[in-house]
Parts: structure tokens; sequence; C-alpha cells
């Protein structure tokens, strides 16, 4: 095991010597470690004497846990610098053919790099934090309870994994050091936003939701990090010394995807569409059985917390509401509004978004978008039968006849949108990872294309044009 | 031992190295010579696994490039095209990781450098920074680095360029020295002298693909044709009617000297002289016109612009 460990240790210790040894890395790195800390210890000061005015005693509660959040995040901005210019860095001063011509392996060569990456930024902010806690104690205001400490340290080390992973895998792709530091904003910005909603729960004061941050960012950092592994290839360091974007490349490479060996559309659908589908068999058997747990979660959902929330609220609204649920609803007027070329739209619309979530989170966000529509019938039926309604015939004649096209092209997308995920997680060798990504996207569109989209459009002709139909004759008997 | 069949690299629509044929056996220099993105480095990039043929394959220290490239790098010593040295350490530090990534053991490690150091003449620099050294100096230091681990096969890029040429003798002496020590070794050069003087196989790389390989003689028989002799007289002599050996012709004469074209000089030559102290010729001085590598070259390389196949 250490056999293997050792070349990681020394690819990190060699970084770790560079960079202790260059003064324009460790200039703002002490600066920021040392005066960051007193400048908010001095802006904690200033508020608590502002807010002891008003007697605002949760947010001065809060405000220590707040400052450590924040005093762990800037070290690691500004070591980002570092991890961003890992390997682009390294091209460019031409010092990454040797060690890429020596007999390290991939991994060890990337894990060396994640670690320093890691590990400058998490010392810096660690070390910022002590010296801040110790400010706090010497003031006399409250110390944090120790496991909110803890719980910052680890969400602090998640935030470090999950930049410098990101950072890395820039520095993999890019061509310049220029272009990395371009690109970095692209995890700054979500990051700092991230911490935005952090700085929230701390100030809500929910520990138990700021976990699952914890476990939402060390995931995705981990899944970067399979990102990184997956697409890290010696060729690709090496080769691509300019940065152009070659939009007719980028063109030809989807078109040949998209269109495949056809020359007819029916040929697109024989072997095209049919070689996509074929990918799609695994995501799919994963994508019914979310189905189901989402089913399963919104039923659950409302038959645990809808009686609650119904218990809380007058008996009269509630018999209203059951009233209301029971009362044939003025469908044909609502045909109106809610037309075919509506319902498609929204319908497109919710798919694209699914496809978006999933590119940004690989796949996690679309599925949990997927997850949260098809968890909606779950809810549905636990809400109706809370009410007394019998939920089949609504399904029936509300759901079934537009939903056999409408749930079968939200389950194909979505299963599409799962595929994509997996396999930018997925190593793949002679590919370059916009390559992959073009690919993939072009994958994506004629299953869209071909398949979702229409059925999407028989299904929104159904629910504008046949559903109310059945839907009124049900609710009228 | 290096073999290489259709070797071959596309970049994009671009085939930067196109079905090159190698063969070099330990104890052989191949100098490989060409314009600058001939495909020289894409060819030794190749050779050091660290791209992947889009055609063909290679095999080298008897491992394939694709599917054995750890075993490959591990063989391999290589001097890339830019030094890549770490510029805040100094040539001990510097030997001394990669020692520990080759898993060279410490008593080997220090060994090792100290020897290269002290023959490339650093041993006194050894502690500085690399950032303070001169351009030269870090030529050897990364010509030290490939051979630190002592490989079965070195791929040198230019390996003396930027040297005076005292260094530049002395690496030349070090290659000479690994090549009879049963090295495979490859050179990517410019310097021609250097080539001529060092190479067993000489391979022209033109547009990726090979113009032609061989011997120096052989390449210079295909190239410029049969050797050429001078025989020089110590007064005026007429050859008259003189006869000929059978594969040795007159190229031109004057009243003290005598141009011939041999065929097969090793068999033909002794023939040649006996027939000439045969007619009592005053024979002064008798050798070959000079034919050097450069001229091989630029002749291959004027007629292959101009649309002549020299292969």
């Amino acid at each position: 095991m250490w056999d293997k460990l050792f070349p990681v240790w020394l690819v990190t210790r060699r970084e770790l010597r560079d960079q202790l040894r260059d003064w324009r890395v460790l200039t703002p790195l002490i600066i920021l470690t040392i005066f960051f800390p007193i400048l908010m210890n001095e802006f904690a000061r200033m508020t608590v004497d502002f807010l002891n005015q008003y007697n605002a005693n949760l947010i001065l509660d809060r405000l220590v846990p707040f400052s450590i959040l924040i005093i762990g995040f800037f070290p690691i901005t500004v070591s980002l610098v570092v991890a961003l210019e890992s390997f682009v860095g390294e091209k460019e001063r031409g010092t990454i053919e040797p060690l890429l011509s020596s007999p390290l392996e991939n991994w060890q060569l990337y894990f060396g790099k994640l670690l320093l990456g890691v590990f400058t930024p998490l010392m810096a902010s660690f070390l910022s934090i002590f010296f801040y806690l110790v400010m706090v104690d010497r003031q006399g205001l409250d110390m944090p309870p120790w496991y909110i400490i803890l719980q910052l340290l680890i969400l602090t080390t998640a935030h470090a994994i999950l930049m410098v992973s990101a950072a890395i895998v820039i520095s993999v792709q890019s061509t310049s050091v220029k272009a990395a530091n371009l690109l970095a904003s692209f995890i700054v910005i979500p990051v700092a936003v991230l911490m935005q909603g952090e700085a929230v729960m701390l100030f809500w004061g929910n520990e138990d939701v700021l976990w699952l941050a914890v476990a939402g960012v060390t995931i995705l950092a981990l899944l970067i990090v399979r990102v990184g592994i997956a697409h890290f290839q010696r060729e690709y360091l090496l080769g691509r010394e300019i940065d152009v974007i070659n939009m007719r490349w980028i063109g030809r490479t989807f078109w040949m995807n998209f269109k495949g060996d056809a020359h007819s559309i029916a040929e697109w659908y024989g072997s095209s569409i049919r070689s996509s589908l074929r990918k799609l068999v695994t995501p799919s058997m994963l994508i019914v059985l979310i189905a189901g747990i989402g089913i399963w979660l919104g039923y659950d959902w409302i038959i645990q917390n809808l009686p609650t929330a119904l218990s809380k609220a007058p008996p009269e609204e509630v018999a209203k509401l059951a009233e209301r649920a029971r009362e044939t609803p003025e469908l044909m007027r609502l045909r109106e509004s809610f037309s075919a070329p509506f319902l498609f739209m929204n319908n497109t619309r919710a798919m694209v978004s699914i496809l978006v979530a999933g590119l940004v989170s690989f796949s996690v966000l679309g599925i949990v978008l997927y997850l949260v529509n098809i968890g909606l019938i779950g809810g549905l039926f636990g809400a109706f039968e809370l009410l007394g309604i019998p939920p089949w015939p609504l399904f029936l004649g509300g759901v079934l006849p537009h939903g056999v096209f409408e749930i079968p092209a939200l389950m194909i997308g979505s299963a599409a949108v799962l595929y994509i995920g997996v396999a930018l997680v997925t190593p793949q060798t002679g590919k370059s990872m916009g390559e992959i990504v073009i690919e993939l996207l072009a994958d994506w569109a004629k299953i869209f294309i071909g398949i979702v989209i229409p059925l999407l459009a028989v299904a929104a002709v159904i629910e504008a044009y046949v559903t109310p139909l059945i839907l009124v004759a049900i609710l009228q008997r | 031992m290096i073999e290489t069949n259709d070797l071959s690299k596309q970049f994009n629509d671009f085939w930067a190295v196109d079905g090159v044929n190698l063969a070099v056996k330990p104890g052989q220099i191949l100098a490989l010579l060409g314009q600058n993105g001939a495909g020289k480095t894409t060819t030794v990039r190749m050779l050091t696994a660290l791209l992947n043929p889009t055609r063909g394959w290679a095999r080298v220290a008897g491992y394939d490039t694709v599917r054995q490239g750890r075993d490959v790098r591990a063989s391999v010593g290589v001097l890339t095209e830019q030094h890549g040295l770490y510029m805040r350490m100094s040539a001990n530090e510097y030997l001394d990781f990669f020692g520990q990534v080759y898993r060279l053991d410490p008593k080997a490690r220090k060994a090792r450098s100290d020897n290269l150091l002290e023959y490339f003449g650093l041993g006194e620099a050894a502690h500085r920074r690399i950032g303070e050294y001169s351009k030269g100096m870090r030529q050897k230091l990364a010509l030290a680095r490939a051979m630190m681990h002592e490989p079965g096969v070195l791929l040198l890029d230019e390996p003396t360029s930027a040297m005076d040429p005292e260094s530049a003798r002395l690496v030349r002496d070090e290659i000479a020295r690994l090549k009879s020590t049963q090295r495979t070794i490859v050179i990517c050069t410019h310097n021609l002298v250097e080539a001529e003087a060092l190479a067993d196989i000489i391979a022209i790389i033109y547009r990726g693909q090979i113009l032609m390989q061989g011997s120096l003689d052989e390449l210079k028989n295909r190239v410029l044709g049969v050797p050429e002799y001078e025989v020089k007289f110590s007064h005026a002599w007429d050859a008259g009617e003189m006869e000929m050996p059978s594969g040795v012709t007159l190229a031109g004469k004057t009243a003290t000297s005598l141009r011939v074209r041999v065929e097969r000089p090793q068999e033909l030559n002794p023939l040649f002289v006996r027939a000439l102290s045969a007619r009592s010729a005053p024979v002064m001085s008798f050798q070959e016109e000079p034919r050097s590598l450069e001229q091989v070259y630029l002749k291959a390389m004027s007629e292959v612009r101009g649309g002549v196949n020299v292969g």
C-alpha cells in the first residue's frame, strides 16, 4: 500500500517545498492567515456593539460561527491559484514532460497535486480559525459549542476539497494558466453562493440541515475528483497548445454523433436512435427504481405531514378544501389557458431544466428534479386518500391518458441525463473531455428530438383535449 | 531495443507522424533528422508512451507502448525539448527527486547523482538553485536526469544544444560510452556533424514520414551517388587510354590529378590502385572526396521539395 502511495507523497512534498520557497504564494497566504482573523474580529466587535443596542442576542450567538465559516473560506480562494496552475502551469513552464515521462501512474500524479492543493489552503484556514478563536476567547465572547466548531471545520475541509478538485480539473483541461484563471470564477462564484446558503442555515440555527450541506458538498467534491481522474490523460496535457474555440470541429463532432450513419429519418430512427437507446437500458432501470422510490416518498411525506398540518388548520377550512376537491372544476374553461402548445412548452422546459441541472451536477440535481416531479404523483395519491377521495379513478382519468406518453418521455429524458453524469465520471481513453461532452450532448439531443419531443407533443394534445373530458366525466359521476 | 511498425499519429485532421517503421538494436544509435515540425518530437513522445499512436504500434525495451506504458516509461530516459527543470530546487534535490520517482534506493541515488554531477562538471554548483544556472548547465543537468536511473533506452532531443564545445564533447563521449554498454539510443538533432559522428542509423523525417533511413554510407550512396576518389600526382602525368576496372569510371582529370567514381570501393579500390602502379603513375595521394551528412540532408530535402523521390 505504502509502495503505491509513496509516489503521491513524493509529488506533494516536492510541490510543497517549491511553494514554501515562492514568496508570491507565501506572502498573501501569511497576510490572509494573520490579518483576516484580526479584521473579522474587529468586524464582530463592532457588530456586537451595534446589536447590543437592540438585544439581538440570537444573531450575536451566530456571529462567531459565521465568522469562522468566512475566515476558513478566504485562504482557500487565494491558494486556489496553486491548484489552478498545478498542471497547466507546469505545462507552460515545460516541467510537465519529464514528470509525465516518468513511471508515475496517472492517479499518483493527480492525487499528489490534489493533496498539495488541499493541504496548503487547509493549513492556512485552520491556522486562521485558530487565531480567531484565540481572539474570541481573550475578548470574553461566547465560544461556540465544540460540535459546531467541528462541523465548521469539516465544512471548511469539504469546501477546500470541492474547490481544489474543481480547480485541478480545470488545470488539467486548460491550455494556459490564463484560461485556467478565467475559468476559476466558475468555482468561486458557485461556492460563494453555496456559502450564502450555509450562512443562512447557520443563522437559522439548524445544524441538522448544515450536516446535509456537509454531505452534499462532500459528495460533489468526490464526484469532481472522480471526473478529474477519469479524464486525466497525459496525451491531452501535451497536446492542444493554443486556446482557440474550433466551432467547425464542435459542430462537425456534434453532427456526426447526432446523425450517425443515417441518410434518412427512417435510418436515423432505425440505427442512430436505437444505438443511443441501447445505452439507456441500465439508466432507465435505475430511473424506474427512482420513480418507485419517489412515488413512495411523496406519498409517505404527505401521509406523515399533512395530518399534522390539517390538524392545525381550522376544521371549516379543511371541510372547504375537501369540498372544493370534490367539486367538478371548470376544466373546459381551463382548456383555454392550458392549451396544447402551453402544456407542450411547459413540459419541454421541464425536460431542458433537468438536463441543465444534471449537466452542472453530474446528473445529481437533474435526478432530484425528476424525483420531485414523479414524487408529486405519490403526494397527490396521499392527499386524496387523506381527504377521503378515492385516488385511483382520478389517476386513471386525469393522469393516465396523457401520462402514457408524458411519463415515459420524462423517464427516457431523465435516463439520458443520468447517462451523461455516469459517462462523465467514467474513464474514457483516446478522447478529450470536450469531445466526450459534445458526444453526450449529441446523444441527449437525439433522444430529446427523436423520442421525448414527439411523446410530449402527443401528451400535450391529449392533456389539453381528451383528459379534461374524461376527468369531468369521472368527477360528475 | 526499439521497434515500430506503421507508427502514426493524427491530431484532428493533421497526420503528425505517418507510417514510421524503425528498428534500433541495443548498442545502436539512431539519429532522427528533420525540419522543425517534421514529427520528431511526436515520434519520441509515442516511444515514451506519452502519446498513443492513432495507427500502428511501437515496442520499446520489449514493452508495448500502449498496453505497458508504465514499464516503457520506467525503462526509458528522456531528454525533452524543454529542459523541464524546477528552478527553485538545487541540482542535488532535483536528481534526488527523480531518483526517488524511479525507485532508486538512497545510497544508489546519492552515488549516481554525485557521479553524474561530477562528470558533467556540476559538482561545485550542486547546491545552488537551478534558476541560477546557465543554459548549458541546465542542459547538462537535464541530461543527467535522463541518465539517473541508468535506463536501457535513451531518447535524447538535441542533447548538446546550448553547450560549449568542451561540454558538447563530454556529452558525445558519454553517449558513445552508453552505446558501448548496449544501450539503445535515439537522438533528435539538427546538429548534423554530431549525428554523423554518433549515429549508426540515420533517419530523415519529412512531414511525418520517413524519407529515408540507413547507415551514413547507404544514405550517401543513395542521395549523392557512388563515392568519388581523387588521385593526385607528384607531377603531370598522362593516363592516356588507361583501362579502368569494371565499376570504376572516370569523372574528370587534370594534368596532375584524376577523379574517379568507384561503385564498390572496398572491392575495387585495391584493383584501381594496382592498375595505376602497373602504369607507374606518380601517385602522391589517393583519397575520397569528402561527402558530409549535411550534403545528403540538404540534397534530400531539396529533391523532396522539388518532387523528386529520393527514397
